[in-house]
């Protein structure tokens, strides 16, 4: 993590994330008799990043997957110490590349309902603030893209949204704002003190302040939780998610899929790289507590997925659930844990992004996303019946799809560090199972009548636009190691971090011993202490749990 | 009686530099001269847009005075050390010419339409900009309260100019008895704390409390907070804010947008004046109460914007708490929070004057068309005037890439950096609770029901015309570039305060 590689093709990262933005201000010059021209206008201005992150992928090092590489920087307000830095190590790569793909997608696979200009424009501001979120190496570049994301977000839901659009806007819009406000504070006052603290002078740069651990406990605790709440209300994590369901039900399809598959993994992602990075011993701190935040998240977004009688809300809950698992990987604090979770961020953006498609393609087609009104579609639409059990089966975490080998690490990690947490969690594995089965029973399975058997089919656009997704679905599920191979390293830089900084604490043994082994005696005092509060607390929290079920 | 004169020593008048003083006489020479011609000349025989012009071009000019005098070496001081024009001043004449630039190509087309007689107007405005300058070069008590005077009385007949509207008599006459009252503050507090320190020259008093350790200061502090009320109501801080909704409303609109920008900035250089430089020794005594009054600015400008239901009023209210976020930088005492406060009054100056155009744009013949049912459509009616209200909107809420959030940022980093951490914190939260009301106004504009009201706004609101036009484009440009590239601005701001 210390060092940061030098990129042979330069700022290829600050073209990557300026290409989007260029298209849409090349969109909102365009003439309005030339209305033939926004969709290949939109799609160059997206393919032309993901181009470049698939050669990114090819020239990144894995060897050095530690460290941050194509990185560039420029000084952007040098009076108050802010830079244009950006780099990406083996946590973002992948999330670049999928969102640099993930978008492309979105353009082909969906059109508008009307005003395609203000539609694509908006789609592609928001391309390059996912993407310059994730590429961030400065705190107040990072807080810039993480918020400019929501203006986007905000009018395609309210613009081309479905039901209470304007409702489901604004919600989201004062939710995550009202998350990141604090971190905002956090920030400065982050940057503020430890300037006082190691006598330079105010910067926001991200591996300098992450690398020289100055701060006192209790503050980095403070600015740990002003950060930790604005990654949780956009994971989100129970109990700020309420503005999730509004949201996904009510956007354009494009804009779930978006939200779902990209803008989830904002907050995931910031847990890691400013939550372990920046206060490693403040994760370890409240890593109990954000377990059982995680824990929670799993068990009530499976519960409350299942009661849905909306499709799409109920394709909604499965994220809360998935992204619960995602952290309790992340705050198991150990190699595979977080591998795991990072792979599920991936898995679920590429899962989810294609349910939200398939759902999208069934409203299109029959104008309603009640289960209830759907029915025996495999009859009419049997290709599309074939792509959604693939995709459901790779949400439910089944075997040989992408799913599972990201849950298998979460829970093996969480098992290592916490245990009973791991058996909770491992039951929502069984309720997804439940609640995406159920729904595909009643959606697809039984006696097609009325305007169900006519349903056409897929069509061949959006049969392809389904394919990259597919093949995703069953590489990352047959063959991960590509992936993990990348992501490993920098997942071990980050672990051998949180280690050095923190007095006492130690990952638990390799990830080839059995779970209960000799080495947990000699393991150090300190480690064993958490061990201990995440296992009484999983008691309590387990207890209650039964008190919901019954 | 010639003998008598000839025993008296000849008074020797202190040696001025004209030309330092230039952006106080611009502007005030202007007003003349433009009150001489429209008074001789009649009115049939002058072009129709020549009042609006003649303010820009004298704006523009105390401008580039302005930015001569910023390359000069060495500030300017004039009148026996009553006028300084150092960078404080400086950049305080240059937001406030600005401002009336940017309000100015707005004003032939709106006075016509609203039947207000542009040259009375403009003659106003000139007038009320000699005086900010003249309150933000104050380097005396005295010359400070002249400032306030000029600027204020002129403020207080603007307010009113629009005869047909009742409300404009009401925000006129609000203004003027309320504004009295906190003169009589201000000038109270003023002979309070000559009582205390014997001068009433702002270094002075600085000196005198540098030196001398005021053992009985109950006059002192009396003065103080006497100067605080009146300099508070200037600004619109809460609890002294009862005034500027109604206000606000009920004036004019290029003349709101003035207030909004010109008048608040130079409240808030005067505030500086007093409070950072002259009495910044006894800062452990104003700061608690700067605090509290920023906190609560902040809190009922931004719960009171978001529940209105008129976009001017909402702005009224925006304004407001915006005043809080600038106290939030006046509050941390500092050369980094003046550097903050200074870049705020700029971008939030622009931001305001293009909000308010937009607004004055659309409020129809009789200028009170301003309810949030008005906009219903204009996303659809009048896409471009819909995105430049809409940029300028999230400016003011703080979205990353406007000069809204550098701005904002700057205050933030201020108040960080004196550890008034509880203060960031209510002020970011604040701005979270007003960003719902931006949000409102674009709800409106954007996902309102459409048809509602939507044919009888079109019917009712004429063309922008170019003035306009080219003031939305001019701020809406501005705000962005200076968010996007903020480097010029902040280097600005923090070379005014003295960094």
């Amino acid at each position: 993590m210390t060092a940061v590689a030098s990129a042979s093709f330069p700022a290829v990262l600050t073209v990557l994330v300026l290409v989007p933005a260029a298209g849409a201000l090349v969109l909102l010059a365009m003439p309005r008799t030339r209305s033939d021209l926004l969709k290949p206008v939109t799609l160059l201005a997206s393919v032309l990043p993901a181009a470049l992150a698939v050669w990114l992928l090819t020239e990144f090092d894995a060897g050095a997957a530690g460290l941050f590489q194509f990185s560039d920087r420029y000084t952007w307000i040098e009076g108050l110490g802010v830079s244009w830095h950006v780099g990406v190590d083996g946590l973002s790569l992948f999330l670049v590349v999928m969102t640099a793909l993930m978008f492309p997608l979105a353009i082909v696979g969906v059109d508008p309902e009307h005003s395609p200009k203000p539609y694509y424009a908006w789609l592609l501001i928001l391309e390059t603030g996912c993407l310059g979120t994730f590429v961030a190496l400065d705190l107040i570049m990072f807080f810039v893209f993480f918020e400019i994301v929501l203006v986007p977000m905000y009018f395609l839901i309210g613009g081309w949204g479905h039901g209470r659009r304007a409702y489901a806007a604004t919600k989201f819009f004062l939710f995550t704002m009202f998350g990141s406000a604090l971190m905002l504070v956090a920030i400065v006052a982050l940057a503020f003190l430890h300037a006082s603290a190691s006598g330079g002078g105010v910067s926001f740069d991200l591996v300098g302040i992450a690398e020289n651990q100055v701060l006192a406990t209790n503050t980095a605790r403070w600015l740990f939780l002003a950060f930790a709440l604005a990654f949780a209300v956009k994971v989100p994590l129970f109990p700020v998610h309420t503005w999730l369901p509004d949201a996904h039900t009510n956007a354009p399809t494009a804009g779930s899929v978006i939200l779902a598959a990209v803008m989830l993994k904002l907050g995931t992602y910031g847990l890691v790289r400013f939550g372990l990075y920046l206060f490693p011993e403040a994760s370890v701190y409240f890593a109990p507590l954000m377990v059982t935040l995680g824990v929670i998240g799993i068990i009530y977004g499976a519960i409350a997925a299942a009661m849905q009688r909306d499709l799409k809300r109920l394709v909604a809950y499965s994220s809360v659930a998935h992204l619960g698992f995602i952290v309790i990987g992340t705050f198991a604090l150990n190699t595979e844990g977080l591998t795991g979770g990072v792979l599920q961020m991936v898995n679920h953006g590429v899962s989810t992004g294609a349910l939200f498609l398939l759902v999208g393609m069934i409203y299109e087609r029959r104008h309603t996303r009640e289960i209830s009104d759907l029915g025996g579609l495999q009859k009419p639409a049997p290709v599309m019946a074939a792509v959604f059990t693939v995709v459901m089966l790779s949400s439910v975490g089944l075997p040989g799809l992408n799913g599972f080998v990201g849950e298998l690490l979460v829970l093996l990690g969480a098992f290592n560090a916490h245990r009973w947490w791991a058996v909770v969690a491992a039951a929502g594995v069984i309720l997804a199972a439940v609640y995406l089965l159920w729904a595909y029973q009643r959606v697809f399975h039984g006696p097609a009548s009325g305007a169900n058997a006519e349903m056409p089919d897929m069509r061949w656009r959006e049969g392809l636009v389904m394919v990259p997704f597919l093949a995703a679905i069953v590489f990352m599920g047959v063959y991960p190691k590509p992936v993990i191979d990348r992501v490993e390293p920098a997942v071990d830089a980050i672990i051998a971090h949180v280690e050095d900084n923190v007095a006492g604490f130690a990952e638990p043994a390799a990830d080839v011993q059995p779970p209960v082994s000799l080495d947990d005696l000699d393991k150090p005092a300190g480690y064993d202490d958490h061990g201990t509060e995440g296992q009484s607390g999983s008691e309590d929290g387990g207890a209650g749990h039964g008190g919901d079920g019954g | 009686m010639g003998t008598v004169l000839a025993q008296l020593e000849p008074i020797v008048a202190p040696a001025v530099d004209w030309a330092g003083l230039l952006p106080v006489l611009l502007p005030a020479a202007g007003a003349l001269v433009l009150l001489m011609v429209r008074s001789l000349v009649p009115s049939r025989l002058l072009p129709v847009g020549l009042d609006a012009l003649w303010t820009f071009a004298v704006v523009a000019a105390g401008f580039v005075a302005v930015v001569v005098l910023w390359q000069r070496d060495g500030e300017v001081t004039a009148f026996g050390d009553q006028l300084v024009m150092d960078g404080l001043a400086l950049f305080t004449a240059a937001v406030v010419f600005g401002s009336v630039a940017l309000a100015a190509p707005t004003l032939p087309r709106y006075c016509q339409r609203v039947g207000i007689d542009s040259a009375e107007l403009c003659v106003l405005t000139l007038l009320a900009a000699a005086g900010a300058v003249v309150m933000a070069g104050a380097a005396d008590l005295i010359v400070l309260f002249l400032g306030l005077e000029t600027m204020s009385i002129a403020a207080y007949v603007m307010a009113a100019l629009n005869l047909r509207r009742l409300e404009s008599l009401e925000a006129g006459l609000k203004y003027f008895v309320l504004g009295a009252f906190s003169t009589a503050f201000l000038l109270y507090g003023i002979a309070l704390v000559y009582g205390a320190t014997g001068t009433t020259s702002l270094d002075g008093i600085a000196g005198y409390l540098d030196t001398f350790l005021v053992l009985r200061d109950g006059m002192l502090l009396a003065g103080l907070a006497m100067l605080l009320v009146g300099l508070g109501f200037k600004v619109a801080a809460v609890p002294f804010h009862a005034w500027a909704p109604d206000v606000y409303v009920g004036a004019p609109t290029p003349v709101t947008a003035l207030m909004a920008s010109a008048v608040k900035a130079a409240g808030f250089a005067a505030l500086i004046r007093v409070f950072v430089d002259a009495l910044g020794v006894r800062a452990d005594d104003w700061q608690p109460v700067m605090f509290a009054l920023a906190c609560a600015t902040l809190a009922v400008g931004s719960v009171l914007a978001a529940v209105q239901s008129d976009a001017k009023r909402i702005l009224a209210y925006s304004s407001i708490s915006h005043a809080g976020f600038i106290l939030v930088g006046v509050q941390a005492a500092s050369d980094s929070g003046v550097a903050a406060v200074l870049f705020y009054l700029a971008a939030y100056a622009v931001i305001a004057v293009g909000s308010f155009t937009v607004v004055a744009v659309l409020s129809g013949r009789a200028d009170d068309r301003t309810g949030l049912a008005a906009l219903a459509g204009l996303g659809n009616r009048r896409p471009a005037l819909a995105l430049g209200l809409t940029i300028l909107l999230l400016a003011q809420a703080g979205v990353p890439f406007t000069s809204g959030f550098v701005a904002k940022f700057s205050v933030i980093s201020a108040a960080v950096e004196a550890r008034s951490y509880w203060l960031a914190i209510v002020a970011m939260v604040s701005a979270v609770v007003a960003a719902f009301a931006y949000l409102r106004v674009v709800v409106a504009m954007y996902f309102g029901d459409e048809g509602s009201d939507g044919s009888d706004g079109a019917e009712d609101s004429p063309a922008m015309g170019l003035g306009a036009a080219a003031v939305i484009v001019a701020a809406v440009l501005f705000t962005v570039v200076a968010g996007i590239v903020p480097g010029l601005l902040e280097s600005l701001s923090s070379t005014a305060a003295g960094l």
